[in-house]
């Protein structure tokens, strides 16, 4: 017990100290998952939208891979992006594998299945309300969808702070495609694996506290933007 | 407002064999009339009467079931493969759908649609908050009006792109009399300015204030269609006689 005091109190001290390890690792983990954030969004929002309004044969079945892209084991996509991105994949020659861009792409890989399952639903309720009048006025195609995302802002903001969420805290796809390398890709989630396994408590409890503090921080916007969307609606 | 800009006639607009079957139930039968520029059509039935599928269909967003090719005047729909057609007419739903901008920006967007450029629109959008006085809001949020506010604004946004035929369906049938007056008003205005006003009511004293022409409908037909005083003093069907007498028609 009173090593695990110590280890909160030489934890408390790292952060408050503001330790150089400590804040690169933050901010890495920061960047990476920032960065991976904009093609997720980028990708998953219209490809959400698409199944949402589109009426294709296999729709039915383009839901249920969505849905299942969402359910994805990060281990599991951590292999596939290995797979990828190794010198004698098809994307070997970007020579990516263990730096900071195979962590954006794994997490990208990660988090797009989640926004574009998320944001179909989003679209599915708004174009149930949108549809008619939409049509009427006369938009219709890449227009209607365009008017339809920016009338879902709202609930697309709970969205995104979900997929940050998801790419912040995950640790199977950036111990696979990073390496957690020591100031290269090492981030927060990795190096918790790695300090408690060495047996590093303090740096372990500090990435855990400040990781905690981001989880709870972004569920707390994210509920601020249910609230401000509810009295958009209202 | 001057009349639209070189967009297709659509009136006088002939309707002939009209069908219409959802989930296999007959909601609009062997429908014929014809609809003439300048008098405000009110559309007169019971609840359930297929007014609003007419209107659904005569603006497009239904597909008729069968309609017989008109050999002159045209039906334009704005529904798969329209083209052009939605051009020269608007319509307001029922339970009209904001979008989530300013009232002015809400009056713009039909307009950008429809590739105005930036300096027309802004005119226009003045032009139209004036001439629907809603001056005042402009600048509001418009999810955030009242339900009366709202339908003014949504009246004006079809009416932004003068339209040749404007189709309103219930226009009315949520709002309170303070409303309802100030709707009324600007559905006058709209009239006045040349544009072909066709609305759907089960409001006998709405019907009474706006229409210059009655289409009785029921279960699916047109019984009638008369000049307005005619309706209201001598129907000529049976069902519109016990319509106006206040009967449950079913």
């Amino acid at each position: 017990m009173a090593e695990l005091t110590e280890a909160f109190r030489s934890a408390l001290g790292l952060i408050v100290g503001l330790d150089p390890d400590l804040l690169e690792i933050v901010s890495l983990s920061l960047r990476v998952s920032l960065v991976a954030l904009v093609p997720s969004m980028l990708l998953g929002i219209p490809l959400g939208a698409t199944v949402a309004i589109a009426r294709f044969p296999g729709r039915g079945f383009a839901v249920v891979l969505l849905n299942l892209g969402m359910a994805l084991p990060p281990v599991v996509i951590g292999l596939l992006v290995y797979l990828l991105l190794s010198r004698s994949g098809p994307l070997g020659d970007l020579s990516l594998l263990f730096t900071p861009g195979a962590l954006v792409v794994g997490q990208t890989v990660l988090v797009t299945p989640l926004v574009a399952a998320l944001s179909r639903q989003v679209f599915e309720d708004h174009w149930t309300e949108y549809e008619e009048t939409l049509r009427s006025l006369g938009a219709r195609g890449a227009r209607a969808v365009a008017t339809l995302i920016f009338e879902a802002r709202h609930s697309l903001l709970t969205v995104l702070l979900a997929g940050f969420g998801r790419a912040i805290t995950e640790v199977g796809v950036a111990i696979i495609v990073g390496g957690n390398i020591n100031h290269l890709t090492r981030i927060m989630t990795t190096a918790i694996a790695l300090e408690t396994s060495r047996g590093d408590l303090p740096l372990a409890l500090g990435l855990g506290v400040i990781l905690l503090a981001l989880s709870l921080g972004v569920n707390v916007l994210a509920l601020a933007a249910q609230q401000a969307v509810r009295r958009a609606e209202a | 407002m001057p009349r639209p800009e070189a967009s297709p006639e659509i009136l006088p607009l002939r309707v002939e064999g009209l069908s219409l079957t959802l989930g296999g139930k007959p909601i609009l039968r062997d429908v014929s009339f014809e609809l003439e520029a300048g008098p405000c059509s009110v559309i007169l039935g019971p609840n359930g009467c297929g007014k609003s599928m007419l209107l659904r269909v005569c603006h497009g967003l239904l597909a008729p079931t069968e309609l017989l090719a008109p050999t002159e005047g045209r039906v334009r729909w704005c529904g798969p493969g329209a083209g052009e057609a939605e051009r020269g007419q608007a319509m307001v739903l029922q339970r009209p759908v904001l979008l989530r901008r300013r009232v002015a920006a809400n009056l713009e967007y039909p307009l950008r649609l429809r590739g105005l450029a930036p300096n027309e629109r802004r005119d226009r959008v003045a032009v139209v908050l004036e001439r629907a006085s809603l001056e005042a809001l402009a600048e509001r949020p418009a999810r955030a009006l009242s339900v009366g506010e709202q339908q003014r604004v949504a009246v004006a946004r079809a009416w932004a792109v003068e339209p040749e035929v404007l189709w309103l369906d219930e226009p009315a049938s949520a709002l309170d009399p303070g409303a309802t007056r100030a709707l009324e008003e600007t559905i006058r205005r709209i009239r006045a300015s040349g544009t072909k006003v066709v609305m759907t009511t089960h409001d006998l004293g709405q019907a009474r204030r706006l229409a210059d022409e009655v289409l009785f409908l029921h279960r699916g037909r047109v019984l009638e269609k008369t000049a307005a005083e005619t309706f209201f003093e001598e129907p000529q069907s049976e069902e519109g006689r016990a319509f106006l007498k206040g009967e449950l028609l079913t």
